[in-house]
């Protein structure tokens, strides 16, 4: 197992630097220009001088050639000036978001602390919430439990973001006033009283994520555990006389967290990167606004770098996915 | 100075305050602004968005703004220089600022003569890639004369010296701060731009990137009465329905910018009776470009488009004239805009001294425009209600960007232009896309690969010599310029371009005005390249315990925020 | 939890299974799919969706014969068209009108047809890459890294600037081969289905790695059964209801995504309503009149239900434990 993971870190070194070529030449590709939102009163020499400026007419290659450098080289070497206060860096040119000049890194510094902590609650009460309601659904199919909890899951999911949140701040925020319709970003917590508004301004984005991601769980671990409890291994453990929370939750569970892992592998990478919508009608600001923000203002420093941590993310925690396989399943072999 | 008279907002908007005594500076607590679009950076020179150069009028200042009915004021200097105070010399080649003695910055040191030069050679340095430089256009040079005096000079005659140095675009950075940033280092020095120090009644105490933006009180701030917030935050995000509902129904903040909704929200979160909206009038005008060339996707790539082959349907004025006639102007504005807007026929519809008195267009003619349509000789000859002329159908393609009060006008546009016996088409594209400019893209408003697009376009300032030269033949977007120009119709009319010419050398405001209107004219009634609609207001929302907001429109909306203060 | 779960999990369904199935099938030879089709009659559930969605897809492709106010009308003179805004539901209009004084129930009619065909097709599409890279990946274990790797690439691309290269590359391309609305459909239903496949793909993957080594499928290559029927008989069907949950989700998503797109310019006409468009511009409207949100979003939850309960009685119909009994 173990020589199996390090061969695929080992591996991932040259895929992660295809993946990176492959959105650097995509994103540029892209129509748009980082000058889009500046006003319309601006001449057209103008912006294209702008433009020199910020190096953005340079051939592609050239600048995803800086871009690697910048990235594998500088960025650490700061990133250690900062722990140590050594000065590897030197002043070398650092990642500069094109829209804000400022580092990338610094950004996403900035922002990670709100993403991890709003969409990372949401994730969790997510899956503390949609695995037991997945596991007695299976248990108890076509109960009356299994079917109520069937229909809100399916009408938590069919039902986007973009309306659930707008609905929870129309009733929660501007009718009856109990919580904020914005988050924050500049309070900390200090004392019971930072803690409880922090507490009171997550709960509207906490509970539309929570709703959305907990609808997919659930309905993914029911229909795992459906499989398994109908096997004769089941059928065999009940003969032992194994208890009912023994064979259901130890073996069956067991075998059904395959398709669960793999979904909140998948999931996992989307704590760092936020959630677009989410972040956007609460104003949370944090990486899923970085990110759509650069998008649309064509910041292609901002969009790689995060991409890119993204990809990252995504390829370790579907390695961290196949190796949790293995654990689950001892015959699941990889050489 | 001490005792604030009561206020007027907007046009018909009277706030019912009673005039508060002033409680001295620092004395209101927080002052809470919010902005749809997140502040991302406080330097305007290197971001000419509007969220970053209001954000950054908070703290740093021009010689001179321009007040609520657009008029110059002295800021940073004793008077505003006029031929008549010598300010401006008799040949319009210099112009002369007198600061004002004693000035400080909010670092405590002394504001001079060297700061301003400062400023204008930061900006003009090359590679910097200032986003104001064209405000500096047509300077030869910017020189100290002593402390506390600064001429510029023009290397032509210029008749209107009120650009570089006047409005919130291009105010003053500190020399002392800034001198390690020139040209091309200007980007790297995120610290300054992060937190400019500045001379206005607020300064930086914290600054997330396109999040949040801190500030409190300027000790310095030359009025020591003033600011009477003793902190304030910009917060960006979200949209503009969220920002006009955090100041109106939920009043988490005080001041909303741009909250651009349709009037049925409008009237739904005054009914909260937590605010008010206030508009400002400046030049933004929605409206229609007619395309003269084909963009039929029959013709090559790079033919499409251009002046080589003329709009076989648009090229008739009598066609576009009825196109025109056919649009319900003020149900529109009922629609989509409501007190935040004006039905207009002008393309420079502000100020009053260059508007031209048309208003032809405001009246709906749909009888007028068929029989316009006959006349020119389109007619539905095989009756499936569209008109054909030569076995071509009259249909056209008509682009704008995804936004949901413009996708309102298409629809209102369309079923117009339906009963006219014109058939329309219509598309949406992403704004980044649109107004990217990317030559590869066929989907820009420079490319125009379509009939008709909507867009909203405004000057700078209360001059409008630039603007009006955006539309002179050499400025027709096409493939021998990459696509870049400001011409999107193919406008080529020789006669417009040597108005264009005269106007840059007439120096008698009335003949300016008067050559002004005719161009004006040219476009809209009479050459009905430009069918404009909407003179759009800018929509802000502001709570009621805010008082001392004066909306502007010539200038960043917190030009006064000094005079800002909490009604008790 | 001392009642034994199979009990619960078979026996109503089982027993009244064999009650009807011997009237019905009796003297004919019982083929599989006959057996199948029995067990997914008697699944109450799945009946009831087939019968929704039945009557959700008759009404769009029947109901704009039946209901012919033109779902783009708007009165052209402009007195009359601010007398029909934002009415509530009336007998001249069931659904109410929008801002535009458009028939809403006309539109949610037009909009049905191209959200259940684009929701079906992308979804179609995205289940059939997901199946097969997921199957391939986890059976062929030499394609593994090749196939998870490309999944891993397709997941981290950015979906925005994806979709914007695909628009400038395709849309007129297409739109001159097939016509403006077959390209804006090609091109809708194509760019959905290849940005979400994945998570179908990682699922099966998983799951085809653990029943690759279970006793039936080593019995079945122990007797010589080619790689293809293994595939084809013993793992397939056993990775269905993963799939079924992921078609399920898949089409809520893909209705939603559907309305993302046509904001990109990627999409129908602006003045062409589709349920997840309904939706996205009655939220503006949602306090002033819920029916804005409540229509659609009722129309695209009990497509998503029924779809679901469709999907739990194939599963349950294709579960050979449950038709064994």
């Amino acid at each position: 197992m173990l020589t199996y993971a390090l061969r695929r870190l080992l591996l991932a070194i040259p895929t992660l630097l295809l993946i990176s070529l492959i959105i650097f030449l995509m994103v540029d590709l892209a129509p748009g220009s980082p000058m889009s939102e500046i006003p319309r009163s601006i001449p057209p020499e103008a912006r294209q001088k702008m433009i020199e400026a910020l190096g953005a007419d340079q051939p592609v290659l050239v600048r995803y050639l800086l871009w690697l450098r910048q990235f594998f080289l500088i960025e650490p070497a700061y990133l250690i000036d900062g722990w140590f206060g050594t000065s590897l860096g030197g002043g070398a040119q650092r990642i500069l978001s094109w829209q804000s000049r400022a580092p990338v890194f610094d950004v996403i510094g900035q922002r990670l602390g709100q993403t991890m902590t709003v969409i990372g609650a949401g994730y969790v009460i997510a899956v503390l919430i949609a695995v037991p309601i997945g596991v007695y659904s299976a248990y108890r199919h076509y109960s009356w439990f299994d079917q109520v909890g069937t229909f809100i899951a399916m009408i938590g999911y069919s039902v986007p973001t973009f309306f659930t949140g707008v609905l929870l701040i129309v009733i929660f925020a501007v009718n009856l006033g109990w919580f904020p319709s914005y988050y924050d970003t500049s309070l900390t917590v200090t004392d019971f009283a930072t803690f409880k508004r922090q507490v009171w301004q997550m709960a509207l984005p906490v509970t539309v994520l929570a709703l959305f991601h907990a609808a997919e769980i659930s309905r993914y671990t029911r229909s795992s555990m459906l499989d398994n409890l109908g096997q004769d291994y089941v059928r065999t453990a009940r003969a032992k006389g194994l208890l009912e929370p023994q064979v259901v939750l130890k073996h069956a569970l067991r075998n059904s967290l395959i398709p669960v892992v793999t979904v909140l592998a998948l999931g996992m990478p989307s704590i760092f990167g936020g959630s677009i919508i989410v972040e956007q009608v609460f104003k949370v600001n944090g990486i899923g606004a970085a990110l759509i923000g650069a998008i649309v203002a064509n910041d292609l420093p901002m969009v790689q770098t995060l991409t890119f941590i993204f990809a990252v993310l995504i390829v370790v925690f579907n390695l961290v996915a196949d190796l949790l396989y293995g654990m689950l399943d001892p015959r699941i072999r990889y050489e | 100075m001490n005792c604030k008279s009561v206020l007027m907002l907007g046009s018909a908007l009277a706030l019912a305050g009673l005039p508060a005594l002033a409680g001295g500076r620092g004395t209101d607590g927080e002052l809470r602004i919010t902005f749809p679009q997140a502040t991302s950076t406080l330097n305007p020179y290197l971001s000419s968005g509007t969220k970053d150069v209001y954000a950054a009028s908070m703290v740093l200042e021009p010689l001179a703004g321009f007040d609520e009915n657009g008029a110059v004021y002295a800021r940073l200097v004793t008077e505003v220089p006029s031929l008549e105070n010598g300010g401006i010399s008799a040949d319009y080649k210099t112009i002369t600022w007198k600061i004002i003695p004693g000035l400080k910055w909010s670092d405590g040191s002394a504001f001079t003569a060297a700061d301003v030069v400062f400023t204008g050679d930061y900006c003009r340095a090359s590679d910097s890639g200032c986003a104001q430089a064209f405000k500096f256009d047509g300077i030869d040079k910017i020189e100290a004369v002593d402390d506390l005096t600064v001429k510029i000079t023009f290397t032509a005659p210029k008749a209107n010296p009120f650009n570089a140095f006047v409005g919130s675009q291009t105010p003053i950075i500190q020399k002392a701060q800034f001198a390690n940033c020139m040209g091309a280092a200007a980007a790297a020095c995120t610290e300054q731009n992060f937190a400019p120090i500045g001379t206005g009644p607020f300064r930086v105490t914290g600054f997330t990137v396109n999040d949040l933006v801190q500030y409190e009180a300027n000790p310095e701030y030359r009025d020591p009465a003033k600011p009477e917030f003793a902190t304030a935050i910009i917060k960006g995000g979200g949209d503009s329905i969220a920002s006009a509902r955090q100041v109106l129904e939920t009043g988490e903040f005080d001041y909303a910018w741009n909250t651009q909704i349709n009037p049925d929200l409008q009237a739904q979160m005054l009914a909260a009776g937590k605010g008010q909206f206030i508009m400002g009038f400046g030049t933004n005008t929605e409206r229609l470009e007619l395309n003269l060339t084909d963009p039929s996707p029959d013709l090559a790539e790079g033919e499409r488009s251009t002046a080589k082959f003329p709009n076989p349907r648009l090229s008739d004025v009598r066609v576009r004239r009825a196109l025109s006639m056919a649009i319900d102007r003020t149900a529109l504005n009922d629609i989509g805009y409501g007190a935040g807007g004006v039905p207009n026929c002008n393309v420079v519809p502000a100020p009053a001294f260059y508007a031209s008195d048309n208003t032809g267009c405001l009246t709906q003619d749909i009888e007028g425009a068929k029989k316009l349509l006959e006349e020119a000789g389109w007619v539905d000859s095989n009756g499936d209600g569209v008109r054909e002329k030569d076995g071509m159908p009259l249909k056209l393609l008509f682009q704008t960007t995804n936004n949901p009060v413009r996708q309102d006008f298409q629809a209102l546009i369309k079923g117009w232009w339906a009963e006219i016996g014109v058939e329309t088409e219509l598309k949406v594209i992403d704004p980044g896309v649109f107004f990217g400019g990317d030559p590869a893209s066929p989907d820009t408003a420079e490319k125009f690969y379509a009939d008709v697009e909507m867009h909203a376009n405004n000057f700078d300032g209360t001059d409008p010599e630039a603007y009006l030269a955006a539309l002179t033949t050499d400025k027709a977007p096409r493939p021998e310029t990459n696509w870049i120009g400001t011409n999107y119709n193919r406008f080529a009319n020789p006669e417009y371009d040597a108005l264009s010419v005269k106007l840059a050398q007439t120096f008698d405001m009335n003949e300016r005005a008067a050559i002004a209107k005719q161009m004006n004219d040219m476009i809209t009634k009479d050459g009905m390249v430009t069918l404009p609609l909407i003179l759009r207001g800018n929509l802000s929302a502001i709570s009621n315990t805010l008082g001392g907001v004066k909306v502007n429109a010539w200038d960043s909306e917190l030009w006064n925020v000094a005079d800002w203060y909490r009604m008790k | 939890m001392s009642e034994p779960v199979s009990e619960t999990v078979g026996k109503p369904v089982s027993e009244t299974v064999s009650e009807t199935g011997h009237g019905l099938f009796s003297d004919r030879p019982r083929s599989p799919w006959a057996d199948v089709l029995r067990q997914f009659r008697s699944h109450g559930g799945a009946v009831a969706g087939v019968v929704i969605l039945g009557l959700l897809v008759l009404a769009v492709v029947v109901g704009p014969f039946l209901w012919r106010l033109d779902p783009a009308f708007i009165a052209p003179k402009a007195t009359d068209m601010f007398k029909m805004r934002n009415l509530a539901p009336s007998l001249a209009h069931p659904f109410g009108t929008d801002q535009l004084g458009r028939d809403q129930l006309a539109r949610m009619l037009a909009g049905g047809r191209v959200s259940l065909a684009v929701g079906f097709v992308a979804m179609l599409i995205s289940l059939f890459i997901g199946t097969t890279v997921g199957v391939l990946a986890g059976y062929v274990r030499w394609l593994d890294g090749p196939l998870m790797r490309l999944t891993d690439l397709f997941l981290a691309l950015p979906l925005l600037p994806l979709l914007l290269v695909m628009v400038m590359l395709f849309r007129d391309a297409l739109a001159s081969v097939l016509g403006p609305e077959a390209g804006a459909f090609l091109l809708i239903v194509g760019a959905i289905g290849l940005t979400s496949w994945m998570q179908a793909a990682r699922i099966v993957r998983g799951d085809v790695l653990a029943l690759k080594e279970r006793e039936f499928v080593l019995a079945a290559r122990s007797i010589g059964t080619p790689p293809h029927l293994i595939v084809l008989h013993h793992i397939l069907p056993n990775v269905i209801s993963p799939i079924m949950v992921a078609a399920t989700l898949g089409f809520a998503s893909a209705i939603i995504t559907e309305s993302a797109l046509s904001f990109l310019g990627l999409g129908f006409p602006p003045d062409f309503p589709t349920w997840g468009r309904l939706l996205f511009e009655g939220v503006e409207y949602m306090q002033a009149d819920p029916n804005r949100v409540l229509f659609p979003g009722v129309a695209i939850s009990l497509t998503v239900l029924s779809i679901n309960y469709i999907g739990d009685g194939l599963r349950d119909a294709l579960d050979p434990r449950l038709r064994r009994r």
